[in-house]
This record gives C-alpha cells, sequence and structure tokens, in this order.
C-alpha cells in the first residue's frame, strides 16, 4: 500500500486541520486573471492586508483582451478597459509579476503556467478559474478557485479544503490517425458523465496517457472539470522533465537535478491505492463530436444522434433541451450539417502543436466561402512561433483570420462572439447555452483538426478522410 | 465589508423552484456581466438569457413569476451550478434576494463558493425535491422553514430531512464561512509549511525571470 501523487502533494501542503474534514492547504502557485480577481483584491484592500507570497502569485490578463488591434489603449470596451486598468494597478500595488498586454509572456493563464515553467510538478496550484485543472498535466494538484478563495489566497497563501478521493483512469491502446487527445477526453466525459467526476481528483495513467505529449496531456487534464472532477493530473515523466529543461522559470544545473528527483519521487507508483479505477481502451475510438449543451453530449462523428426514449431517465430532460436549443432531430446525423464559424483557440486547443495540426491539414487548401475561420494562439508565444513556423501564412491563404493572443470566442467576453443562431464547430471546452456570445448561438466541440476539416467543407466532415 | 462571525443556523421565507438538470454557470451569469470589476448589478441580471428576449421583454421564467417574488429559498435539480468556477453565480442568486438553495446535487466549486458566501447549500433525493418543486408551485406563497443545524425542511406539517456537507455546516454555524481569518491565524504554520517545500526552498524560480 503506499499513497498516490494526489494524497502524497496533499500531505506536504497540509497546514492544519481545520475540522474533521477540511484542512489548511499551503497554494505553491497563485495565478490571477483580470475577471476573478479585482472583487478579491479590493477586500485586501477593505481590511487593510498584503498579498503573503507575492512571489508565488503571477497575473495576466487574456479573457476581456481584443484580439484584433490589440495593444490600441484604451480598449473600445470600457469596461473592459477598467478591468485591465484594475489588474495592471492591483499587481502594481500589491507587488506581483503581470504578463500584461505588451509582454511577450502574456496570454491565456493556463498556456502561460506551463509554457514558461512556472507549472511544475508536485506543486499545489490555484486560479480562479475552472480550467486551472490543466496544470495537473505536470502532476501538479491544480484547481479552480472562486473569488473569495481569490482574497483567501492572496491574503494567506492557503485555503480551507476538503480532500477528494482520487480515481485512476487507465487508458490503454493506440490512437489511429486522426484521433487526438481531445477525442479521448470527450468520449471519457461521455462515458462517465458530467457528474461523473463529482468528489474525485482524476489520475490519467497507461499506454495511451504515457505516449502523449505535454501539450496532449494538458488537453486532457484542462477538460477534466467538464467531467465533474475539479482536479486531473497525470503523473510526471521524462517526457514531463524533457518539457521543463531550459523554461524561463525553471530550476537550473544542480537545482534541475533536485528538482527531478523530488518530481519522480512524488509520483504515483506500481503500489499506489486508489477510491476508484476505471479502465477505457481507445483502439477503436474514432473522432468525437458534441451535439448537445454539455460536453457530456458526444459522438463519435459517423455515429447518429440518441432517440431521446432510449437515453438513460436522468438523461432526457437535457437531452430534450439540447434538442430544443440545437435545432437538430433525434436519429439524425450529424456529418454533413452545414456550420457557420470555425474556431480555433483557447486553454484546450490553443497550443503550437493544435496550430500546427490545423495547418497540416489546411494548408494549400482554402476553407469554404460560407465559414468564418477564426485561428487565435493562446499567448504570445504560441503566436511567435507560429509566425517563425510560417503557420500564419499558411491559415490566412486558407482564408482563416489570423488573430492576438487571448480567450477570444471561447467564452466571448471579447468582441469575438457568435451572432444569432450561428453554429461553430470549436476547439474550445465548453457548449453550454450561449457560452460563444449569442444567447441563441450553437457549439460543437471537437479537436482542431476536426474544426479544420469542417472549415474547408464547410460541414461536419470526418477528418480521417481528408488527412 | 466585515461579514465574519454571521451565524447561519435558518432560512426561512417562500421557495422559488426551478427546474433542469445541469444549469450551468454560464445560465447563471452569461460571460458578458462579468466585464465589472465588482459583483454589483447581477442580481438584475441572473438569468438574463433565459428571462428577457433580444428586445428585453421578459419570458416566462420562474424568476420572473411574480407569485415567486421576495422567495429566499431556490430549488434546483441535479448538477446544479456545473461550469465555471466564478462567484458571480452564487453572487447573481444571492444578490437575487436568495439565502439557501437546495437540490438533487451540485457542482463541487459552486456549492463551495456558496459556502464562502455563508449560503447554505442543502440536498434531498430526487423524489424529495420534485415533491417540494410541486408543493411551492401549488403554494408559492406558503412559508419554508430550512433548519441547518439538523438540516431539514417543514413546510406545514410536512418536514424533509436534507444532507448538508459537514465542513460547510460547522463554518455555517459557526459563523466561520468567511474563512480568511481562520486561515490568517496561522501565519506561524504556513510560514513553516512552505519552508519545507523544496520547490521553495531547493529550487525556486530564478530571480531574474519576467
Ligand atoms: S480559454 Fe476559455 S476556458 Fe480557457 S481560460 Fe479562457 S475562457 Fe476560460
Amino acid at each position: 500500500m503506499s499513497n498516490n501523487l494526489f494524497n502524497r502533494v496533499w500531505d506536504l501542503h497540509k497546514v492544519s486541520s481545520l475540522s474533521e474534514t477540511m484542512d489548511q492547504l499551503f497554494i505553491g502557485l497563485h495565478l490571477v486573471h483580470e475577471v476573478t480577481s479585482p472583487q478579491a483584491f479590493q477586500a485586501l484592500r477593505e481590511r487593510n492586508l498584503s498579498v503573503l507570497y507575492p512571489e508565488r502569485t503571477i497575473a495576466t490578463v487574456d479573457h476581456i483582451v481584443p484580439t484584433q488591434d490589440q495593444r490600441i489603449r484604451p480598449f473600445a470596451d470600457s469596461m473592459a478597459e477598467q478591468m485591465l486598468a484594475a489588474i495592471e494597478i492591483n499587481s502594481q500595488e500589491f507587488g506581483v509579476q503581470f504578463f500584461g498586454l505588451g509582454s511577450e509572456s502574456q496570454g491565456i493563464v493556463h498556456i502561460v503556467g506551463p509554457e514558461n515553467g512556472i507549472t511544475q510538478p508536485g506543486m499545489t496550484i490555484a486560479c480562479g478559474d475552472s480550467h486551472t485543472s490543466t496544470h495537473g498535466a505536470f502532476g501538479a494538484i491544480a484547481f479552480g478557485i472562486g473569488t473569495s478563495q481569490v482574497r483567501d489566497v492572496l491574503a494567506s497563501q492557503t485555503l480551507a479544503l476538503e480532500r477528494l478521493k482520487v480515481r485512476k483512469i487507465e487508458v490503454s491502446g493506440s490512437r489511429s490517425s486522426g484521433v487526438y487527445a481531445k477525442d479521448i477526453i470527450l468520449k471519457i466525459i461521455a462515458e462517465l458523465g458530467v457528474m461523473g467526476g463529482i468528489g474525485y481528483a482524476y489520475e490519467y495513467t497507461g499506454e495511451a496517457i504515457a505516449s502523449l505529449s505535454m501539450e496532449e496531456r494538458m488537453t486532457i487534464c484542462n477538460m477534466s472539470i467538464e467531467g465533474g472532477a475539479r482536479i486531473g493530473y497525470v503523473n510526471p515523466d521524462q517526457t514531463t522533465i524533457d518539457y521543463l529543461r531550459g523554461r524561463p522559470f525553471s530550476p537550473e544545473g544542480a537545482a534541475f537535478d533536485k528538482a527531478v528527483k523530488f518530481w519522480q519521487d512524488i509520483a504515483s507508483d506500481e503500489r499506489s491505492t486508489y477510491d476508484d479505477i476505471y479502465q477505457f481502451d481507445i483502439n477503436s475510438l474514432g473522432p468525437m463530436v458534441t451535439w448537445g449543451i454539455t460536453p457530456g453530449q458526444a459522438i463519435s462523428v459517423e455515429d447518429t444522434l440518441p432517440i431521446v426514449s432510449e437515453t438513460s431517465e436522468s438523461e432526457r430532460e437535457v437531452a430534450k433541451k439540447a434538442y430544443e436549443h440545437m435545432g437538430f432531430s433525434e436519429g439524425q446525423k450529424l456529418l454533413g450539417t452545414p456550420i457557420d464559424v470555425a474556431f480555433i483557440g483557447s486553454c484546450t486547443n490553443g497550443r503550437i502543436s493544435d496550430l500546427q495540426e490545423v495547418a497540416d491539414v489546411v494548408k494549400g487548401r482554402k476553407i469554404a466561402s460560407t465559414v468564418t475561420g477564426l485561428v487565435v494562439p493562446g499567448s504570445q508565444k504560441v503566436k511567435k512561433e507560429a509566425e517563425a513556423r510560417g503557420l500564419d501564412r499558411i491559415f490566412t491563404e486558407a482564408g482563416f483570420q489570423w488573430r492576438d493572443a487571448g480567450c477570444s470566442m471561447c467564452l466571448a467576453m471579447n468582441p469575438d462572439k457568435l451572432t444569432g443562431r450561428q453554429l461553430c464547430a470549436s476547439s474550445s471546452n465548453r457548449n453550454f447555452i450561449g457560452r460563444q456570445g449569442a444567447p441563441k448561438g450553437r457549439t460543437l466541440l471537437m479537436s482542431p483538426a476536426m474544426v479544420a476539416a469542417a472549415a474547408l467543407s464547410g460541414a461536419i466532415a470526418d477528418v480521417r478522410e481528408i488527412i | 465589508m466585515d461579514t465574519n462571525k454571521i451565524i447561519v443556523k435558518e432560512v426561512s421565507g417562500t421557495v422559488l423552484p426551478l427546474k433542469g438538470n445541469d444549469i450551468d454557470t454560464d445560465r447563471i451569469i452569461p460571460a458578458r456581466f462579468l466585464r465589472s470589476i465588482t459583483f454589483e448589478g447581477l442580481g438584475e441580471q441572473v438569468f438574463c438569457d433565459e428571462r428577457f428576449d433580444q428586445a428585453g421583454n421578459p419570458l416566462d421564467h420562474p424568476f420572473n413569476h411574480e407569485s415567486y417574488r421576495g422567495a429566499k429559498i431556490l430549488v434546483v435539480n441535479q448538477n446544479f451550478g456545473c461550469g465555471s468556477s466564478r462567484e458571480h453565480a452564487p453572487q447573481a442568486i444571492m444578490r437575487f434576494g436568495i439565502e439557501a438553495i437546495i437540490g438533487e446535487s451540485f457542482a463541487e466549486i459552486f456549492a463551495g463558493n456558496c459556502t464562502s458566501l455563508g449560503i447554505p447549500v442543502l440536498t434531498a433525493s430526487i423524489a424529495e425535491i420534485e415533491a417540494l418543486q410541486a408543493h411551492a408551485q401549488e403554494n408559492p406563497s406558503e412559508e419554508f422553514v430550512v433548519d441547518i443545524s439538523h438540516p431539514h425542511i417543514t413546510y406545514g406539517a410536512r418536514t424533509i430531512a436534507l444532507q448538508i456537507n459537514d465542513a460547510a455546516k460547522q463554518a455555517l454555524l459557526n459563523g466561520t464561512w468567511d474563512s480568511l481569518e481562520t486561515l490568517l491565524q496561522e501565519r506561524q504554520n504556513i510560514a513553516a509549511t512552505a519552508a519545507k517545500l523544496p520547490y521553495i526552498s531547493s529550487f525556486p524560480y530564478p530571480q531574474s525571470t519576467g
């Protein structure tokens, strides 16, 4: 019997027991962005408190930034301008490092942390954002918090938390061509349900996970929260170590060797025990597409949509609501359904490998004239690297718009929005009603390559047929 | 805003039944209303895209019904509050006037955010929730009483036992749901814990970054 990574990290960071079930946990890294932090900084001011560990706190701006003419201040949207000004003032006043517009490290908070080596194995990481689970790809215990908790971490570097149970998700088999990390996680959510992970941290393991790159692991951990799990992680291994070597915030020289030792020791091993185990094979997995209004409503692209009366009783009400909103019919195929917008980006799929996959699909081809295509790099560094590789030219020649870094149409707090009932093929993580900025707008989640295929044909297509 | 040490033992008032599973935070408060540096005004914007049409005319929605006006107890179904971590969601519900939420089940971050604001979140079985919702629909002006210490809800002669997370219950009953004071009392232990973390003591972030 032996602890798993989750419990080892927890024990290491435990400050005190607050009650029988509640622990006070030290937070090794606090990531901050402009949407969920202004009220927290204000609460500190009102209580005359400072940020306890400013050197463990890093801020950036991502949700509200325009992706065109990004550096022109003030922003056309005065509310967005006010939010940017607030985080600029707050980080300065409280001594927090801020990757603002103009910084070469600005970008979506969950992309910035990993690519700079700020995110490391064995840490506890909190951020006022549910997709903080992304950072679990490094073997960190990373989770989203609300604004009152952002205040707690700023002032005390700790949180009052209950320990979660751990479910080992063992993924075997290997991917066929045209199948990506996004398809694996969409399948897991479809199988275990959007509530399946409540009360659990997910440990993703097995040969299929071991063979994934760090960026692919991030895609999987990112969407843990869509399956109800606040935390998802992968044990650190050689892939993790190789990724972290030489990043700006990574340790160097002898310190790096010490770090590697710690990272290896903290990982789960063969004797680790779990509260639950789920096994799953991806040999026959095909590209997945969501059709409804929760990320769990997903099918394999060649399948037909479910018949409501054949679904389980607890799913029926949401299935009906989904059909009402999406305007699809029971039993129809999604293949061939015309789309209006193709969105590539977000903390799920806005990294350089995602953009490379899209470029590989669209190179030398043109997207349908009926489709508005948007490629939004997840960070300034992703943007720079993509341009160095000439991907921006491939995109624009194919008819996509090449934008500046930010969250963009993942949640449409900036000017990038769907209009009316537009149908969007999206590489993001949520298909909730209204998520992409139009109350009646509709979202189909899929891998970036599948978005590319849909953009090219103007309708939902099977990427395996064109690569 | 010193909200500390307010004990939450009981909530009484009328019930607002809101049916539907997987009601996510984007529906509770659409993202465009997060473009603000305060939580003010969220009470009017709660469920905005379901309560009003594009022209701003009210639609048929429980949060618009005259008969539920002034309700303090929201009764919902399964996986309520899934999606983003935005505290704007419970803030909007609270600022609308709701003081307790009862449902079949809740998303974790949402439930935690509610506790941080002193809003009790309690659960009951599907059948009990549906009975409660039906009763409130037929008797919208009836007073219900939610008791936190021996968690239950009473209406008329009926009593339904409720479940509440133990830690949340203690925090509400002790008035420590605003956790910051409690956390700050451990300053020495915080420093001691930090000092033994290898990534702080033996291979910290390089000084020159950024
Ligand atoms: S890209 Fe989307 S999901 Fe990710 S942090 Fe931004 S808004 Fe949230």
